[in-house]
């Protein structure tokens, strides 16, 4: 079993109340005593009793990150039997991220999904009872974090890394190759070679980090559909909510648009308008979404904003969109307020027993109430909101980062003349890397690149 | 009762790399041993390269050496030329290679068998395997005769059913038209053993005196020799080098074996068996690499009695007329004479998942087996798996614990390893990309590593271990002095540091620091460090790769100590796999079939992912307190 230290956020992840990064393991103190700082700066964790609580500050280098309360607790008489570590913050997403990121930058690794759970119950902290419920929760959560993290993984991102890491997987066969069969194989020809494709990688991972850091790298957010019969006013409403200073512009230049999805921010809280292909450019695509299509769509939502129009009388789709609805997080808006209503709201209420906002998307009036809406519902948890979303994109971002310097110390080793069978070590570090992105082992894939692109002699 | 009915303690059968090996370690031990082979003139015999040693294979024999086998001394005194390759590398690929004279190889190796204590030659084709309530109890010969024993080492090689081919020439001997061993295979079926069927193939052999060397690079060994084995002394191994030569394919070369495709038994589907990838026949590199106007041929000694010229790079297994087409049109070779054709050999190995990593078959006790029979392929990947082999069967039979080396131990580690866990579907060949710690895995470092187990086991004897503990101390003492000794940036400092290209220091620094720069070694900086106490070459050079590259060795070192956890996580020999819930199914068959030994192995099992190793650590912790409790 791995022991070394692993970290993870250990409260559900929103914009209220505190939140905990927990760490746990052997350098759990030699970590935070790199990162906290007390009020009068001279204070050092590890060298405070067991089982204290202290005030202070979370630095990486100069920057301070945020004001926190940190509890330490010496093994064994902890939840996992390690030395564990909780950093109380302040909450907020950001900042609570921040300082899971600058934990692992100084040396933690991001949990396993139900890592914690595992060691505690290893190390003797669990009863024996609950080993079937140990591996549940330990299966449970790494379904759970391979398929989200696929999932939010973007189309044209995951193309992207499997570029690089076929890049890399040649450079590292080629050398390989010739150490292996050196005299078939001659490497001194390579370097120039290797240099361009090094320096290609640190531009195209350094690419993508600057996009992660724009969240552009996963669907961060709260899958949304916008469902309605046509004429609705769905794409109005959409093109409201995506005002000028609302919009974010998805794209990751270079690359392939995603097709499926718009991103919206409302007071804070990232809305994904899923299957919205194109919905700027061709109004009527919206428009088409009928039933059928609403259903796919709504099953894939975290949240459903549903569109009826007021001036018409509700008719047999509508009751099936509002039966589809009842057990789903959802919100219902009487659009075009501006013109005479017909529809019955408390009948609506009743049917849905849902939030029931009256707007007119053409006058942008109720728009407020909606944000209110959606920011109550995020805020205050009612809506069950995917945390693994944020722990993912940490995971992507610290697999990026542990990538790009190991391609950098190549080309710092071909620099200072090391020898070719380091670079090997280093790329293979990146490689690995990558792969964690995309959920791929390394397992034979070097011997297999290396059979396969080049001729081994005998 | 059977005409002959002799009693010993291990049988090994086969006297290959893998047999030989196999036998000396067991009689070593001092145990009664018998080892059977197809023909007294093919003990030993390289029936394909007449080499040892290479990347990774070189480091094999070193620790084949290190653990007190035979390989490492019988090429040094065989070879007849040298070379170490990657020499301008990192020393994690540095490889050793010798070109050896077969016939002295082989003799010399039957000479050191025919002499040792409680060893015994026999001739004969061993066709049965004697089993008793799933253990070895004998052997049983061609003849009927009988040879009873408590552990029995299988070591066949290429000889099981093997057939070779060429064009449609197909002849049912072993290699060098030895002959086959065609009984054995049954009798292993019948244990209830799965068989693999490999191929693998060997280039002809052509008459020196018909080869024009002017047309062709010469190959030299090196000036200053180094010894495969340890107990060795580079000055005592100097001696006058026979040269290879090279030259290469063309485009004719290439035409003429495209235009007669439909003639190989590869592409007519004549031949099943799984060839390895990494020695392609030249057919096979001229379809696959079509775009490569040439290809390397070797021209190599076999020997220095006799004029045959191995011709390495053109392993074929074309029909003969088209074998002389396409090496003639190779410039050098225009009037070659063929001494021996090339051929493709195909034959019975098995599924080495069936073995526990001590070599051991799970499924019959006491039968052990190494070599190419074990679905490797190479003279030291067999000889290295035969000195395992012999030496666990020889601790079985004296009722000890096996002897097991992990990945991080050596490179014999990681090949057990990848052969008993990993379905192998090609004669599987050592590298060192294999070697995820091969940093710390050195050829030069064999003898630090591996000493200590050659002579818990036996096979090294006091005075040769002391001298390694006394190495180990003479480097770490050095080492921790360079780190202490401080150097002040003064005017001698500074001016001997031009003197080596090397920057002016800023400030003042230790001698670890300044051999740490690529530009510097520890002999270079001599003249600096006037306190330093008289150490050898080999001490020297250790030191120097354990400043130098301090860094990553040590990182390795870190990744070791995680390996180590999961490998010490042993799995109880009789445990359930269909009582532990929520392993996936595929987990499920892997891990009851390949019955990994410690969680660590079952880990590197394809098909078994990190959450069914979660799962199976949480099981096993529970069936540990369930039997404390009964306890």
């Amino acid at each position: 079993m791995k022991t070394d230290t692993i970290a993870a956020i250990a409260t559900a992840l929103n914009n209220a109340g505190l939140s905990i990064v927990r760490i746990s393991g052997d350098e759990a103190f030699e970590i935070i005593d790199k990162i906290y700082v007390s009020k009068n700066g001279k204070k050092v964790l590890s060298e405070q009793p067991s089982h204290t609580i202290h005030y202070g500050f979370i630095k990486d280098g100069e920057e301070v990150i945020d004001e926190v309360m940190v509890s330490i607790m010496k093994a064994p008489s902890t939840y996992t039997k390690e030395d564990v570590i909780e950093i109380n913050c302040h909450g907020g997403v950001i900042v609570t991220k921040k300082i899971l990121q600058t934990v692992i930058k100084y040396g933690a690794r991001i949990a396993e999904p139900g890592e914690f759970t595992k060691r505690a119950f290893l190390n003797g902290r669990i009863d024996l009872s609950q080993a079937e419920a140990v591996i549940d929760i330990i299966h449970a959560k790494s379904e759970y974090a391979l398929s989200s993290s696929l999932s939010q993984l973007k189309g044209s991102v995951l193309e992207k890394v499997k570029e690089i890491r076929d890049s890399v997987i040649y450079d590292i066969a080629y050398i390989e190759a010739a150490l292996d069969d050196p005299e078939h194989i001659i490497i001194e020809e390579y370097t120039d070679e290797l240099t361009a494709h090094v320096n290609n990688t640190i531009k195209n991972i350094e690419k993508l980090l600057a996009s992660a850091d724009n969240g552009k790298i996963i669907h961060e957010g709260i899958k949304t559909a916008i469902v309605g019969k046509p004429n609705a006013g769905k794409s109005s409403l959409l093109n409201n909510l995506v005002g000028e200073d609302r919009a974010i512009v998805t794209d990751i230049a270079g690359t392939t648009r995603d097709t499926l999805e718009e991103t919206i921010q409302l007071r804070g809280v990232v809305l994904n308008i899923i299957d919205t292909a194109g919905i700027r450019n061709t109004e009527d695509v919206v428009e088409k979404i009928g039933v059928d299509r609403a259903k796919k769509v709504a099953v894939d939502a975290d949240l459903v904003l549903y569109v009826i129009d007021g001036s018409r009388p509700l008719d047999k789709d509508d009751y099936e969109i509002m039966d589809l609805i009842k057990e789903r997080k959802a919100i219902v808006l009487i659009n075009k307020s501006d013109l005479d209503q017909v529809v019955d709201i408390d009948e609506i209420r009743k049917l849905t027993n849902k939030e029931v906002i009256v707007i007119s998307a053409k006058n942008n009036t109720g728009i407020e109430t909606l944000e209110n809406t959606v920011e109550e519902l995020f805020i205050n948890g009612k809506l069950s909101f995917n945390d693994e979303v944020y722990i993912t994109n940490v995971r992507h971002k610290a697999a990026l980062e542990e990538s790009l310097a190991s391609v950098k110390q190549v080309l710092m080793s071909i620099e200072t003349g090391m020898p070719e069978d380091f670079y090997t070590i280093d790329l293979m570090n990146a490689y690995g890397k990558l792969g964690e992105i995309i959920g791929e082992e390394v397992g034979e894939d070097l011997v297999n690149t290396i059979f396969q692109k080049f001729c081994m002699g005998k | 009762m059977p005409h002959v009915n002799e009693q010993y303690d291990v049988i090994v059968v086969g006297a290959g790399h893998a047999g030989c090996e196999a036998a000396l370690a067991s009689a070593r031990l001092s145990l009664n041993t018998l080892i059977f082979t197809i023909s007294m003139d093919s003990v030993a015999l390289m029936p394909c390269n007449p080499n040892v040693g290479g990347s990774s294979k070189g480091h094999l024999v070193k620790e084949i050496d290190a653990l007190g086998g035979e390989m490492g001394k019988n090429i040094d005194k065989t070879f007849i030329q040298s070379k170490m390759l990657n020499r301008s590398k990192g020393p994690a690929v540095h490889s050793l290679r010798a070109q050896a004279d077969k016939a002295d190889y082989s003799r010399e190796m039957r000479y050191v068998l025919e002499n040792t204590e409680n060893l015994t030659l026999r001739q004969g084709e061993v066709t049965e395997i004697l089993a008793e309530d799933g253990k070895v109890v004998g052997v049983k010969t061609v003849s009927g005769a009988v040879y009873n024993c408590k552990a029995v080492v299988l070591c066949t090689g290429t000889y099981l059913n093997a057939r070779c081919v060429y064009g449609d020439v197909s002849l049912y001997t072993g290699p060098n038209g030895l002959s086959a061993a065609t009984h054995l295979t049954d009798s292993l079926k019948s244990l209830g053993i799965e068989m693999f069927r490999f191929k693998t193939g060997t280039p002809a052999r052509i008459d020196k005196r018909s080869i024009d060397f002017s047309k062709m690079e010469e190959q030299k060994g090196d000036e200053e020799i180094v010894p495969f084995s340890f107990t060795n002394k580079p000055e005592d191994l100097q001696r006058e080098q026979i040269s290879c030569w090279l030259t290469y394919t063309n485009e004719k070369t290439h035409e003429i074996i495209r235009s007669n495709l439909d003639r190989s038994p590869m592409y007519s589907g004549y031949i099943e068996g799984t060839g390895p990838r990494y020695c392609p026949s030249i057919e096979d590199k001229v379809v696959r690499f079509a775009d490569k106007e040439r290809h390397q041929v070797f021209i190599e000694p076999e020997g220095t009695y006799t004029n045959e010229m191995y011709i390495g790079g053109m392993s074929s297994s074309l029909p003969e007329d088209v074998q002389y087409a396409m090496y003639r049109s190779v410039p050098g070779l225009e009037n070659a004479k063929i001494v021996r054709n090339a051929y493709a050999i195909e034959y019975d190995c098995i599924n080495a998942t069936q073995l526990k990593p001590s070599l051991e078959f799970k499924a019959v006790e006491g039968l052990f087996s190494g070599g190419q029979f074990n679905g490797s392929s190479g003279y030291e990947e067999a000889a290295a798996q035969g000195l395992m082999a012999g030496i666990n069967a020889a601790l079985k039979v004296l009722g000890k614990d096996p002897v097991i080396l992990d990945r991080s131990e050596g490179y014999i580690g990681v090949l057990i390893d990848d052969l008993v866990t990993k379905e192998t579907r090609e004669p599987y060949r050592m590298m060192t990309s294999r070697a995820e710690y091969r940093l710390i895995l050195r050829q030069d470092n064999a003898d630090l590593r591996l000493s200590k187990i050659g002579h818990d086991i036996g096979l090294i004897d006091e005075q040769r271990y002391e001298h390694v503990v006394e190495k180990e101390r003479q480097i770490q003492e050095e080492i921790a002095r360079l780190e202490e000794v401080k150097i002040g940036a003064n005017k001698e400092v500074q001016e001997l540091l031009e003197s080596l290209n090397s920057q002016p220091l800023k400030t003042g620094t230790t001698l670890a620091e300044l051999i740490r720069r690529p530009e510097l070694t520890y002999e270079a900086i001599a003249a600096l460090d006037p306190e330093r106490p008289e150490l050898s070459r080999e001490v020297i050079e250790q030191i120097n790769i354990n400043i130098k590259y301090d860094g990553y060795i040590s990182r390795q070192l870190k990744q070791v100590e995680q390996f180590k956890k999961l490998e010490k996580k042993k799995i109880p020999a009789d445990i359930d796999y269909d009582a532990v819930n929520s392993l996936r199914n595929e987990a499920r068959q892997k891990l009851s079939k390949i019955r990994p030994e410690s969680v660590g192995q079952a880990s590197r099992i394809s098909g078994v992912s990190p959450a069914d190793i979660s799962v199976l650590l949480v099981y096993l912790e529970v069936l540990r307190h369930n039997n404390n409790s009964e306890e």
